[in-house]
């Protein structure tokens, strides 16, 4: 951000010197200088504010909420708690009554958790300083990078309603609730307190920020309603509460019961570093040596490796760091991009997990088949980073029943309604936040069109996504996401993201693909055994009008039946077939079918009633229904976490197996 | 079929269908209906006889089978609105039979025929499995020729005097068989059958069927089985010899040939179609130099013409001399030739003087 501010600046002196030659039309250098001073970045930003993802009402609302559910997941999860979320959208009008939410203006946005807290002398600070935080100047993955999301939106906040940031924090049972006002000096980017104090707060601990602002509420595509829905797909730890605007509130049940291992702070890898950082970072550095400032300020460096640096540089490993420079910086630049060195650590890195991501999808999206894969971490420019995908294929039993039942009779040249060209959604997250713009201008999605589906037997035209009841999910965890843009929306497209998010979209294709093979051998055994009951009834109609009714109808059918089903192989083929359509050979995969779920599905996490400070007096009702309806899944289960054990035993050696593996 | 070699009428081989099945049932086999190949791997050119015969490869079409259990149960339905046209003594189309058999499957969204593709093949596979003609199944096509010249047909009791009927000729119905079509008198030396409507046309307002005493028959391109039936009983009942008048090019040896030898696809019916002693009046390729047809009025043969031609010099029924060479003489001069092109000559000429000439030099191939 520091460099935006310097280019800002710069164009400036040099827009004067050209001038000069006539006096009349310009202004002299010390004129100038009176004009020139610093651009307070909040200042730059209320002129840019599309940079940050306000560009529109619609937007600017979704990335408030964004911004405020991004840093209390990450607070909590820091804090090793579980997170536990409230967001709530409120129309607001002019008068007592709130308007309709499709025709409010103005918004009020309030998001709880029930995470650490923040200490009383950094609130003002947090919440109403830009490029504040804790996450830019470490080398860890986190959902925020810079420092800027809640303050900036707390400032759009105050330039369309003039309404202070309101916030509530408790770190702790023992110690009291404080409430504040805050706003932002947007020439100082210093925080203005207009209100303190010590309140009752019904929460032991936590955060409560509410924000006010213009905006629009919509539904649909790349709205708060799917972004909390993604997020929750994505953070199957978190118990997310939404009030929306008009209906009833939604519970994004917790189904993972534990924290995501939690990420270490790296040094930078010797290969990410640019020359002008390096450069920087001798400079800086508190080693006396150059060897020992390539070791300690350097991840995967070792001693012998430092000096096998300096040696490939022709410098000596006993320089002094700040020595370095000029010509001898570069060949120390050079022999670093020259010399082998061990990937990053990966312990920075936080991957949601195999388990976690079939648990999300399972959650929210109706299908019959579920498969995830974690790819191994990889670099790119020096930075270690993640792929995950997913998959969610088809139609539930419950959707694929209806889509069964037989309509009016056909025509001729009518089709059975079965290819309708729906195309795939794919569902993109960065360090678990979900993108909902730029999808065209995504690593992710060119992954997607690149990846031949046809392999997997699910239709492609050429040019465009899969098509079929089908949701891709693609997660890169990272400690730093090279976004396309300050708003978070599209990654950008470095072949090293590219290939591994390739691997991981053709290791679940594979999968789906046996998938489909293996239900379209189900479903030929189960059209063998119907179509020959389907034509017996027409056959034998036939034969009785051919023989003029001299046939004992009753009596034919049976005995054709009676074939039919030696032919099939009766009851044995009914337990085969069973067999068959389990995950076995699958690894992290759910197979939902009419009998139940073959998989391992991470139970609903059961709901504790939770201190809720937001009054909610339809949500008890809300929530009963949803308990019933557990009730009603949970035999399922049962039944198929038996299934599972005996599966999950099977399924470790077939993990093992060399050839399953390198078969892509 | 159990019922195959029994002649009697064609319900009670219809009611054989039914009959298999019931049989098949009662000793809990997999009821199978035997249906001759109707593909060119299974025809054979029978030199002696000089037509084109079916060979025995038979093909088993039984229900449990998951491939062949729609068409097992579509062949029984159609074999039972076969059966009820007989009892009710109606003939019909073919696609009225399509209309007649579909109907959605209970408790499904299955129809039992989605185009009338699926029915057609099975009448097909019936007339071929029960030995029974199209006709005798009473399954008409269009009417698809006319006939003009000294004859006299019983059609339904009415008498058709195919000399008194203008320039327009009687349309010649699909069913031809004895007791539809009755051949009251013909008084006529040969009979010529020309490929096309035009030169049909010509001959009749020419009167060129009463100057020569013919009987004038056309098919609009290929013959089909009413006017290829009625030219056999023609050439059989009143021993008449066949002349064929057809363009000069691959498709007009081929149409000389179907009516010849039989075709192909309609193998199983030889026996009743072909006439092996029907003769190649014209146009020959050697035409055009001996009549004088300029080389402008040819048309350059096309890559599909050249490679039918290549295919017909390897039918056993061209294998002849003479056929090879009148074949290759057109591909060397690569240049194929309407009938109409005559015209360029004289509007009558083909009347006037080709035919004359022709028949007068006995100038055909065999």
């Amino acid at each position: 951000m520091t460099k935006t501010k310097a280019d800002q600046t710069k164009p400036a002196t040099k827009g004067g010197r050209p001038e000069r030659a006539s006096p009349k039309a310009g202004l002299t250098a010390d004129e100038m200088g009176l004009q020139q001073r610093e651009i307070s970045v909040s200042e730059f930003f209320t002129k840019n504010r599309h940079l940050l993802g306000f560009d529109n009402p619609r937007k600017a609302l979704l990335t408030t909420v964004k911004e405020a559910v991004d840093n209390a997941m990450d607070a909590c999860e820091e804090a090793g708690i579980l997170p536990e979320i409230v967001v709530k959208v409120e129309p607001i009008g002019e008068g007592p009554t709130p308007p309709a939410a499709s025709l409010a203006t103005r918004f009020r946005v309030t998001v709880i958790d029930y995470g650490p807290g923040i200490v009383r002398q950094q609130v003002p600070r947090i919440f109403a300083k830009l490029l504040y935080g804790s996450k830019f100047h470490r080398l860890r993955m986190s959902r925020g990078q810079q420092g800027i999301g809640i303050s900036a939106a707390g400032m759009y906040g105050q330039l369309t309603t003039g309404k202070p940031v309101k916030i509530i924090s408790r770190t702790s049972d023992k110690t009291p609730a404080h409430y504040f006002e805050v706003q932002i000096d947007t020439k100082k980017n210093e925080p203005i307190v207009l209100e303190k104090k010590e309140i009752e707060w019904e929460n032991h601990r936590g955060t409560q920020v509410t924000i006010e602002l213009e905006g629009r509420y919509q539904k649909g595509r790349a709205s708060v309603d799917e972004y909390l829905e993604l997020t929750s797909i994505a953070n199957p730890h978190a118990k997310i509460t939404y009030v929306a605007p008009e209906g009833e509130p939604k519970v994004y049940e917790r189904t993972i019961n534990e924290l995501p291992e939690p990420p270490r702070a790296i040094k930078p890898h010797p290969h990410g570093i640019e020359l002008g950082m390096l450069l920087k970072m001798l400079q800086d550095t508190k080693s006396h040596w150059l060897s020992g400032f390539l070791v300690s300020d350097f991840s995967r460096v070792s001693t012998a490796l430092a000096d096998q640096i300096c040696k490939t540089a022709g410098l000596s490993p006993r320089m002094r760091p700040r020595a370095v420079s000029g010509q001898a910086a570069e060949a120390l630049h050079k022999a670093i991009q020259a010399t082998k060195i061990m990937a990053p650590p990966t312990n920075c890195l936080s991957p949601i997990g195999e388990k976690a991501i079939l648990s999300g999808l399972y959650k929210q999206i109706k299908g019959s088949f579920y498969t995830a894969a974690t790819r191994p971490p990889d670099v790119y420019r020096g930075n270690p980073f993640v792929i995950e995908a997913g998959l969610a294929y088809g139609l539930d039993p419950e959707q694929a029943r209806q889509a069964a039942q037989p309509q009016a009779p056909r025509a001729e040249g009518e089709s059975d309604g079965s290819d309708d060209n729906e195309l795939t959604r794919v569902i993109r997250f960065a360090n678990r936040v979900p993108l909902l713009y730029q999808q065209s201008a995504c690593a992710v999605f060119k992954a997607v069109l690149e990846t031949n589906w046809k392999n997997y037997g699910v239709s492609q035209s050429r040019g465009a996504p899969p098509a079929g009841p089908m949701v891709i999910f693609v997660h890169m965890a990272s400690v730093w996401v090279p976004f396309t843009s300050e708003s978070k929306e599209a990654i950008a497209d470095y072949d090293e993201i590219r290939k591994e998010i390739m691997l991981a979209l053709r290791e679940c294709g594979r999968r789906l693909g046996i998938y489909l093979k293996r239900r379209e051998r189900a479903a030929l055994e189960h059209r063998r055994r119907n179509i020959f009951e389907l034509y017996i009834d027409e056959v034998v109609a036939a034969c009785k009008r051919l023989k003029d009714g001299k046939v004992s109808e009753e009596k034919l059918k049976n005995q054709l039946l009676e074939i039919a089903k030696k032919r099939t192989g009766g009851e044995k083929t009914d337990e085969l077939l069973d067999q068959k359509s389990g995950p076995e050979g699958l690894p992290n995969s759910i197979i939902v079918t009419e009998e139940g779920v073959e998989g391992e599905v991470a139970a609903v996490a059961p709901s504790k009633p939770a201190p809720s400070p937001v009054e909610q007096p339809q949500q008890t009702g809300a929530a009963e229904p949803q308990e019933e309806e557990k009730q009603k899944i949970k035999p399922k289960k049962t039944r198929s976490s038996k299934k599972m054990k005996a599966v999950s035993k099977r399924r470790k050696p077939a993990h093992k197996k060399p050839g399953k593996r390198g078969k892509k | 079929m159990a019922s195959k070699k029994n002649s009697g009428n064609v319900e009670k081989k219809l009611v054989g269908l039914a009959d298999a099945v019931i049989e098949a049932a009662q000793k809990k086999k997999d009821p199978t209906i035997e249906i001759p190949v109707r593909s060119l791997s299974n025809v054979k050119f029978n030199e002696k006889k000089g037509i084109i015969e079916m060979g025995e490869n038979t093909q088993e079409r039984s229900f449990f089978n998951v491939a062949m259990a729609k068409k097992f149960m579509q062949t029984i339905l159609v074999g039972d609105a076969l059966a009820e046209l007989q009892r009710a003594e109606l003939t019909t189309s073919l696609r009225e039979i399509y209309y007649r058999t579909k109907h959605t499957i209970a408790d499904s969204n299955e129809n039992t025929f989605d185009s009338q593709d699926e029915s057609d093949p099975i009448i097909e596979d019936l007339e071929v499995g029960l030995a029974a003609l199209r006709e005798e199944l009473h399954v008409r096509a269009e009417n698809g020729g006319t006939v003009i010249g000294p004859l006299v047909l019983e059609d339904d009791g009415d008498r058709v005097d195919c000399s008194k009927l203008g320039k327009g000729g009687y349309s010649v119905p699909s069913i031809v068989e004895d007791p539809y079509v009755k051949i009251k008198k013909c008084s006529a030396d040969f009979i010529l059958l020309v490929e096309k409507g035009t030169q049909w046309n010509r001959m009749a307002e020419d009167k060129f069927w009463k100057k020569y005493n013919c009987v004038l028959l056309t098919g609009n391109g290929q013959p089909p089985r009413g006017v290829r039936r009625l030219t056999r009983r023609l050439h059989e009942e009143k021993r008449l010899p066949v002349y064929v008048l057809v363009d000069n090019d691959p498709w007009g040896y081929y149409i000389y040939s179907v009516v010849k030898q039989g075709s192909i696809n309609l193998a199983f019916e030889s026996q009743r179609m072909a006439i092996p002693a029907a003769k190649f009046i014209g146009l020959s390729s050697a035409d055009p130099e001996r009549y004088g047809l300029p080389r402008n009025v040819g048309i350059k043969l096309n890559d599909k013409d050249t490679t039918r031609a290549k295919e017909l010099l390897n039918y056993p029924w061209f294998a002849s001399k003479k056929w090879q060479v009148e074949i290759k003489r057109m591909l060397t001069s690569g240049l194929k030739y309407e009938l109409d092109a005559l015209a360029n000559k004289d509007f009558q000429y083909l009347t006037k003087k080709y035919l004359p000439k022709k028949l007068q030099d006995k100038d055909w191939i065999d």
